[in-house]
């Protein structure tokens, strides 16, 4: 058994941390992590309760494959009713805390409640206890991992936490692990904040036990570990360039979306790719880029470690930035850089750690910080409404409304709303660039049709990694398809959404499916797992898990005029590149969604759909 | 007829010394076809992965056949990804 069979409940009204058994019958039909822990919010709260009430839960679970010798085994997922998208929120991060979780004997740990003062959370093995963290209340999330390491005594403890974001309400808050790890999308930070709770701390010493088959685990691993290190992708590519390198591909592609998308391609590309970062400074001849790094069992090691130039104008005054710290991943090199104009790589990376400082979406962050560029453009914000210049490619602007969202200050209280509510607040819904709130991660949709759709369909809102078909239509994995063609994407987005719910919920990196293939996991989960865990029963577990997430949404107030694309991507089409006049095919993409979904027309789970589900 | 050359990732190492911006302008034979275009720059085979002229993807067995016109821009990735 992969699991610990084992869940620790925490009621932070009452105080209490009561351990359960883990629903073994629920694990068999959501396997761990992203499924199970969704299934258990999904059967314990209201649809329609308010995010930020008590009654909200927030679920931090690991998978069967957490805390093994499975490559990327290291994930950790938070799932609750999203504060950004009033949708099932569902945000997974690397780092070494998901699988402490697992070594102290725990599957998942289920919050509920509201503390009526601030808490954090200390797990050390069985032993687990609500402490004070009134001191703790306003520190940045390098400072709590810092403080709370120090208080345990152990530098070998493992936290997550909130920052000022968390703790200010600002919608798109994360929660940071291990420095610069995040479960950073929708709003999960926030509802943390809600919750009073300002941290988790764990120490766990027992290890894995109860792997079904070791023998046929450690065979079932070392292949697959074996197929990560001899495809190029995995092997080569991911290590060296890290997710980065795909800034001048979609440049290149038309497909980078800039300025608010009113662009698709962004002439400072360059100076904010991968390769940038390899180059030598002409300040002081050091290179952006340290190393890379990896996070707990992983075999690949995308992750980038960088140090600021000294002397750039964000950081001069300001050491503690000058170390070397996370960043900077494509996402956030584009969001905060291609969305707004900026080709600044220095302030990309200032900004980037102070979304790990302080615990915010940087994706979200960005792209609102683009929709806030273009209403100043317009006019329709003024300087002394946001308190400085604000136009397209001003890093300074940039920098500065960082740290006023960060600290709850001025503007940047109208920033912390995120684009959806504030374009509405100043009467331009349509510039937000967002599906259920949740704003676009790196890619167009018009370029990348396969991608618009599955930002329209996203159950979490707009979102890359519910179904990358970028793989398909970019780097032809497992297949090259056309990225301007709409036939054939809502099949391909189906297969993506259903297979990705599979791996969230194994415990184990999606990076990893530019090397494996289901085929390649189910051999894990089989030998890590009682039960039968065939191909056809994990296919049948990913797009169960995608109905019940619909579910809910549906129950939550959610329809499928809910699955669209803001105007500008529907009628503004691309101004050039490859897909230059072309504008999103989701409207005709949708219909036929809905039906390979076995949904109706409007977009409902069919009744018989989900009786072969078993839902 | 004149095209741009651009070499990413590790395959910059197999652009001429002084190039920058991971590109080189260079002057090709009328209708020269992808594969006669990237020959002069020795580029490993295995490497030769994601091939785009001016955005659009270009198959592996179609390098061969594929010509350029005057003023294209070729651009050529190993294999890599991201997310």
């Amino acid at each position: 058994m992969g699991w610990n069979k084992k869940v620790l409940r925490v009621n932070l009204t009452a105080g209490t941390c009561t351990p359960e058994p883990l629903n073994m019958e629920w694990a068999n039909d959501y396997l761990g992590s992203r499924g199970l822990a969704s299934k258990y919010l999904v059967s314990e709260i209201d649809p329609k309760v308010d995010p930020l009430a008590p009654e909200n839960k927030m679920i931090m679970s690991t998978g069967p494959l957490t805390g093994t010798m499975a490559s990327t085994g290291g994930r950790y997922t938070v799932v609750t009713k999203g504060a950004l998208t009033n949708a099932i929120a569902c945000s997974n991060s690397g780092g070494f805390f998901g699988a402490e979780l697992k070594y102290a004997g725990w599957d998942m740990i289920i919050f509920e409640g509201k503390s009526p003062k601030p808490v954090y959370l200390a797990l050390e093995n069985d032993k687990a206890e609500l402490r004070d963290a009134a001191h703790l209340w306003g520190k940045s999330c390098w400072e709590t991992e810092e403080t709370i390491k120090r208080l345990h005594q152990d530098p070998l403890t493992r936290v997550c936490s909130i920052g000022g974001a968390g703790e200010n309400g600002v919608l798109y808050a994360g929660i940071i692990n291990d420095l610069h790890r995040a479960a950073g999308r929708s709003g999960v930070g926030t509802v943390m904040g809600s919750k009073n709770l300002k941290a988790v701390a764990i120490r766990g010493t027992k290890g894995v036990s109860g792997i079904r088959d070791f023998p046929a685990f450690l065979a079932a691993t070392t292949a697959a570990k074996k197929v990560l290190a001899d495809n190029a992708v995995t092997g080569q590519g991911l290590p060296t360039y890290g997710t980065q390198v795909l800034m001048n591909v979609i440049n290149e592609m038309g497909a980078l979306p800039t300025r608010n998308h009113r662009d698709v391609q962004f002439e400072d590309a360059g100076k904010i790719s991968a390769e940038a970062m390899h180059e030598k400074r002409p300040t002081d001849g050091k290179a952006h880029l340290v190393t890379n790094a990896a996070c707990f069992g992983c075999t690949i090691a995308c992750g980038r470690i960088s140090k600021m130039d000294e002397t750039h104008f964000s950081v001069k005054n300001s050491p503690k930035y000058w170390g070397a710290s996370g960043g900077l991943e494509y996402e956030a090199a584009w969001a905060l850089g291609a969305a707004n104009g900026v080709g600044d790589l220095e302030a990309l990376q200032y900004v980037n750690m102070l979304c790990n400082e302080h615990g915010m979406d940087p994706i979200s962050f960005g792209t609102t910080v683009g929709a806030a560029m273009e209403l100043f453009e317009l006019g329709i914000l003024s300087k002394e409404q946001i308190g400085l210049e604000a136009p397209f490619g001003s890093a300074e602007a940039l920098c500065k409304l960082a740290e006023m969202t960060a600290a709850g200050e001025g503007f940047g209280k109208d920033l912390a709303l995120g684009s959806a509510r504030m374009c509405a607040k100043y009467g331009r819904p349509d510039l937000s660039m967002s599906v259920k709130s949740q704003e676009f991660p790196a890619y167009d949709g018009r370029s990348i049709q396969g991608i618009g759709l599955g930002y329209a369909t996203s159950n979490r809102g707009a979102c890359h990694l519910r179904g990358y078909t970028v793989a398909s239509e970019v780097l032809g994995i497992p297949v090259k398809t056309d990225p301007l063609a709409t036939e054939g994407k809502p099949e391909l987005l189906k297969a993506f959404q259903d297979a990705t719910g599979v791996f969230d919920s194994a415990g184990i990196c999606v990076f990893t499916s530019f090397a494996w293939t289901l085929a390649d996991v189910q051999p894990q989960i089989q030998a890590a797992c009682e039960g039968d865990w065939s191909m056809e029963k994990l296919n049948l577990v990913g797009e169960r898990i995608w109905n019940m997430e619909r579910q809910f949404n549906l129950a939550a107030g959610l329809t499928g005029k809910d699955d669209d694309l803001p105007p500008r991507l529907k009628t503004e089409p691309c101004k050039t590149g490859p897909g230059k006049g072309v504008v999103s095919g989701v409207e005709q993409m949708m219909p036929i969604y809905y039906q390979v979904r076995g949904w109706t027309p409007e977009g409902v789970p069919e009744t018989a759909t989900l009786e072969r589900l078993g839902l | 007829m004149r095209v741009t050359v651009k070499l990413y990732a590790t395959l910059s190492d197999y652009l001429p010394a002084g190039s920058k911006n991971n590109r080189v302008e260079i002057d090709v034979a009328e209708n020269a076809a992808v594969d006669a275009v990237l020959a002069p720059f020795l580029l490993p085979a295995k490497l030769t992965h994601l091939v785009l002229i001016n955005g659009v993807f270009v198959p592996s067995d179609e390098r061969v056949t594929t010509v350029l016109r005057d003023g294209d821009v070729l651009a050529v990735w190993p294999p890599i990804a991201g997310g």
